[in-house]
């Protein structure tokens, strides 16, 4: 019976993924904290978890033959980001900024933690099957 | 999707708001750089940011570019100085419009974007080398 690879890995690998693009949002957000009028972004782990989960193997992408075709695909356009959503600013700001340095950083941190942890746990899933595989 | 994006974003992030400094750093050292006529003397600069969208078709990494620097546009003080060199015929002399506490607050604040978008830096970078390791012991 072949190892499936995906569902061995299961939510970890997905959750991989989510945290890595957490990453580049919330390194956008800490750049663009003096952008005028720039909006400030993250992700609801549970959504886009969730849409991971759902698509991974049975997505149907639209066949695009013009490169004015719209696509299926996650991550295509801007709205079909499972889970991306706008920050609701604490105070508001005369320039239209809605990033809260503070809050970004914690976001940050919160979030390379969780990284490392998924780490932890998909490197010992490997080793594991690495054992099993070699015996010793 | 590419966490190596990040590397981008941070660096024009430091960039921009090293940029910022440099007009801080300016408007401090012409304070008090006066001159006689007010269409001829220092205004303070300020830099003008803009979210810049990715090239490479990544939506969730968005760097930072520095439009250009914008002088400002409000009148220059005059003081009465008549013993001064450059004194006008009515001696006065035109001070430069920069505010001092604005631009110490600013500076402060651009130095700590900019500890921020090295923290950044720093961070991916170790989540990235952690996640070559993913299989060895």
């Amino acid at each position: 019976m072949p190892l499936d690879i995906n569902s061995y890995l299961g939510i970890h690998a997905q959750a991989l993924m989510v945290e890595s693009r957490r990453t580049e949002l919330l390194a956008s957000n800490l750049a663009n904290a003096d952008t005028p009028n720039y909006k400030a972004r993250d992700i609801d782990f549970k959504q886009a978890l969730a849409a991971a989960g759902a698509s991974s193997g049975t997505s149907l992408a639209l066949q695009t033959t013009q490169p004015g075709h719209q696509s299926t695909e996650a991550g295509a356009s801007a709205a079909a980001e499972p889970g991306v959503e706008y920050r609701v600013p604490m105070a508001p700001a005369l320039d239209g900024n809605t990033v809260d340095e503070q809050l970004e950083q914690s976001a940050f941190a919160e979030n390379s933690v969780r990284y490392q942890a998924t780490l932890t746990i998909l490197n010992s899933k490997l080793r594991s099957l690495m054992t099993a595989i070699t015996g010793s | 999707m590419s966490t190596f994006d990040v590397f981008t974003v941070a660096g024009s992030g430091m960039s921009a708001q090293s940029v910022r400094l440099n007009t801080v750093a300016s408007n401090l050292a012409n304070a008090e750089s006066v001159s006689t006529d007010p269409s001829q003397v220092y205004r303070a600069k300020h830099p003008v940011f803009q979210a810049a969208a990715s090239t490479n078709g990544n939506k969730a990494s968005t760097a930072v570019n520095v439009l250009g620097i914008t002088e400002s546009t409000a009148a220059p003080d005059s003081r009465y100085d008549p013993g001064n060199p450059l004194a006008n015929s009515d001696g006065y002399v035109y001070s430069p419009n920069v505010n001092v506490v604005e631009e110490m607050a600013d500076m402060i604040s651009a130095s700590r974007s900019y500890q921020n978008d090295v923290e950044v830096m720093n961070s991916a970078r170790n989540m990235l080398l952690d996640t070559l390791k993913l299989g060895q012991s």
